[in-house]
């Protein structure tokens, strides 16, 4: 067991330092530094201003240098400017030169300078995660209970009317991409137009301080779009368990329903959802992306469409790593969880 | 003139899908006639779900492809008339001209366009763009998933790793690190094209040799027919102008604008091949799984005694033994593709900003939602509907296709 978690975690290194590699190519490219340049100075520069802004930032070396100073294994760039002053990557604003230290990047627990938000992005990168943080235990907290509840209510008599009826809801929540439920919602919840103001279209107020009217509307977005997947997958477990023999036999026995549910069938049906659960990480992901952007909540999804859209290279790094980081981990929690509770599988 | 009440509302847009009515049910009475001699198709008249599915696509498909052809369309989707900005559904047009459709028939959005023909246009872009997309997906992924299974190893052990890799990436950051117009200008979808593209060539090359192997003077001409035809559409996929990448410092000349059949502005290139690029691994894993159950059959056993080759057991034994699943996973990929693509019109990327696709079209109604509903909803629901009609789609086809 724990060489196999040491080869998975061999295997995450890798990936990713091969996707930071990718972003990083991508997000270097020239026209991609212009509109840095552009963005930073002004948009009227002339192709000479560009690129000696480039120059002076360093921007214009050659990609894996660039990448090796990014993560603290290359002593970083320094551009003497024509007054003599030396400036670089890791001379923060108020140190000297010679303060400042001669490598700085990942390794050294340096991650880089935000453009856009003008600080750190250690600390942009760590409040927002926090905020999302609170989005997605809610998320969390209403998904998973109420998916599992309707897997196992449909998967308990298959083809029943109940049955029908829960998997024709979950095949519809699954078929509803946030933007579309997010946009029905706010229209019949949160519109001057219907007249229902029940919840709030927004849910900026909620970073201070949630309440149930302005954060039930994206908890419940996010979680619509992931619970049916989940509980079509508890379903289709629960229905393999209750076919089974030793359900029959506990059914002759004369064991009463309920008790076969809930005593018998219930531990081994939800195994496979776990699996399931682990793995819709990724997917919340984007559904994180969609809704903080509809509902104009500040969090770790904001942060990735601001970077991404201003091409602010170091923290579109930083997400990208976090974001590979928690689907590497997510990855390797559910294959070591499904062992545990699987005790048919062993990992030599 | 009056606006139109709500009553007249929905009998005018039932009439306007007149044509789409008509198709569907010449469809589905002819399909219904010959059903026990079409196969799966048939039997999915036999699943109510699966049926149910069907017509909500087909009804997408029909719209899309009359839509085109300006059967169904009232309005301009592009022109804006003055005085229509957000007005209401049923809204008469100011200053209708002769020969012009005199309502708005779901309103007008924000930039005085009409909601209802805009939506219709919307409906061809997704009916173009992802079943297409979908089927180069499977392309990709059935041609590298296959020897991925079959041979194991190394080869396998790299494309796996590369699969993951992909797998590993927020679909949104690589949307957004992708679908720019700097990325655009940097030419690189257009290489992406080339690569991705060259796999359905490959994919017939050796599916049709593995076939036809042993009657190499029927093989040859049919190579040669297919593969010239394919090579052909190839080049013209990807060669814009006379050129295959067109940057501002250099140029890969394609070939010339005569022999072009037809040209895909960069945009709508971009927003293809990044598709393509986020589905394919996925059914590279469902494949590669299929064949690694496969192959152990007694089948198999059976052709590799015959002394077959692995191409051929591939393609004829191991791949039409899959189908059922697969075909399943189209279905249900189609709908993640469309929903794809809604994604990125819900961020503005790719497609021009004044295009009817329903992604844009919501990302700009949602702005005014709190006030104007009309712009935002029909796009949603009908990105809701035709999804929703694939998923039952698929769950009738795996209902009916586990029946035998």
């Amino acid at each position: 067991m724990g060489l196999f978690i040491l080869k998975r975690v061999g295997v995450m290194l890798l990936t990713a330092l091969c996707l930071t590699y990718l972003v990083f190519f991508l997000t270097n490219l020239y026209p991609n530094l212009e509109k840095l340049a552009k963005t930073q100075g002004n948009f009227r520069m002339s192709d000479e201003q560009v690129s000696s802004f480039l120059e002076k930032g360093g921007y214009l070396q050659p990609v894996p240098v660039k990448y090796g100073e990014w993560l603290g294994i290359l002593p970083s760039y320094r551009h003497t400017n024509e007054d003599g002053s030396i400036q670089g990557r890791c001379i923060l604003p108020g140190q000297t030169a010679e303060d400042s230290p001669e490598f700085c990047g990942i390794l050294q627990g340096y991650w880089g300078y935000s453009t856009v938000f003008k600080d750190e992005v250690s600390s942009v990168v760590g409040t927002r995660l926090a905020l999302t943080g609170k989005l997605m235990f809610w998320v969390m907290l209403l998904m998973i209970p109420s998916a599992l509840l309707l897997g196992v209510l449909a998967g308990m008599k298959e083809g029943s009317k109940t049955d029908r009826t829960l998997s024709t809801f979950a095949i519809t929540t699954t078929a509803t991409p946030e933007y579309v439920s997010g946009v029905i919602f706010i229209a019949v919840f949160a519109s001057s137009a219907v007249g229902l103001k029940w919840f709030k279209g927004t849910a900026t107020s909620a970073m201070e301080h949630a309440t149930f009217e302005n954060f039930f509307l994206p908890v419940l977005t996010i979680s619509l779009y992931g619970m049916g997947y989940i509980a079509r997958m508890t379903r289709a477990s629960m229905t393999e368990v209750m076919t089974a023999q030793y359900i029959r036999t506990a059914r002759l026995k004369g064991v009463s329903f309920s008790n076969i549910v809930m005593k018998h069938a219930l531990r081994n049906a939800l195994i496979a959802p776990f699996t399931v659960i682990m793995l819709q990480f990724p997917w919340l992901l984007n559904g994180v992306v969609i809704v903080e952007t509809l509902f104009n909540y500040k969090g770790f999804g904001w942060v990735l469409v601001q970077a991404a859209s201003n091409n602010d290279i170091q923290l579109l790094l930083a997400v990208s790593v976090v974001s590979v980081i928690v689907v590497l981990v997510t990855q390797l929690i559910s294959d070591i969880g499904y062992v545990y509770l699987n005790p048919r599988i062993r990992i030599a | 003139m009056e606006p139109l009440t709500t009553f007249e509302i929905i009998t005018r847009i039932f009439y306007q899908f007149t044509s789409v009515w008509i198709a569907l049910i010449l469809l589905f009475a002819v399909s219904m006639a010959f059903k026990r001699r079409l196969g799966l198709y048939g039997k999915l008249y036999d699943s109510p779900i699966g049926m149910v599915g069907f017509g909500l696509v087909m009804f997408w498909v029909f719209t899309g492809i009359f839509g085109a052809m300006d059967l169904i369309v009232t309005q301009d989707a592009l022109a804006q008339v003055s005085g229509m900005k957000n007005k209401p559904p049923g809204t008469p047009v100011s200053g209708a001209e002769e020969g012009q459709y005199a309502w708005y028939l779901l309103g007008g959005d924000n930039l005085a366009r009409d909601v209802f023909s805009r939506m219709v246009k919307g409906a061809w872009i997704v009916v173009q763009i992802a079943p297409l997309a979908t089927v180069f997906a499977f392309m990709v992924g059935i041609t590298l998933g296959l020897p991925a299974g079959y041979y194991g190893g190394r080869l396998d052990t790299i494309l796996s790793f590369l699969s993951n890799l992909i797998l590993a990436f927020p679909v949104i950051l690589l949307f957004y690190l992708l679908v720019t117009p700097e990325i655009v200008a940097t030419g690189v979808p257009n290489y992406m094209a080339t690569v991705l593209f060259v796999f359905p060539i490959v994919f017939l090359a050796v599916l049709l040799n593995s076939r036809f192997y042993t009657q190499p003077r029927f093989r040859t001409p049919l190579l040669i027919g297919v593969l010239g035809v394919a090579i052909w559409l190839y080049l013209s996929l990807i060669s814009n102008d006379g050129a295959i990448v067109q940057t501002s410092s250099y140029w890969i000349p394609g070939i010339p604008n005569i022999l072009d059949l037809f040209d895909i502005p960069g945009g709508v290139l971009v927003v293809f091949v990044s598709v393509v690029f986020v589905n394919s691994p996925t059914v590279f894993r469902i494949v590669r799984g299929l064949t690694l159950d496969i192959k152990t059959r007694d089948y198999v056993a059976a052709a590799q005694t015959r002394g077959e080759g692995p191409w051929y057991i591939m393609l004829w034994e191991i791949l039409p033994n899959a189908r059922g699943p697969l075909i399943v996973d189209f279905c249900l990929r189609i709908g993640y593709t469309t929903i794809l693509l809604g994604t990125l019109g819900f961020f503005g990327l790719g497609l021009p900003p004044e295009s009817p696709d329903w992604g844009s079209t919501i990302n700009e109604g949602r702005k005014l939602l709190s006030v104007y509903l009309h712009p935002a909803l029909p796009p949603a629901l009908a990105l809701l509907t035709m999804v929703l009609g694939l998923n039952l789609l698929a769950d009738g086809l795996r209902e009916e296709s586990l029946k035998d």
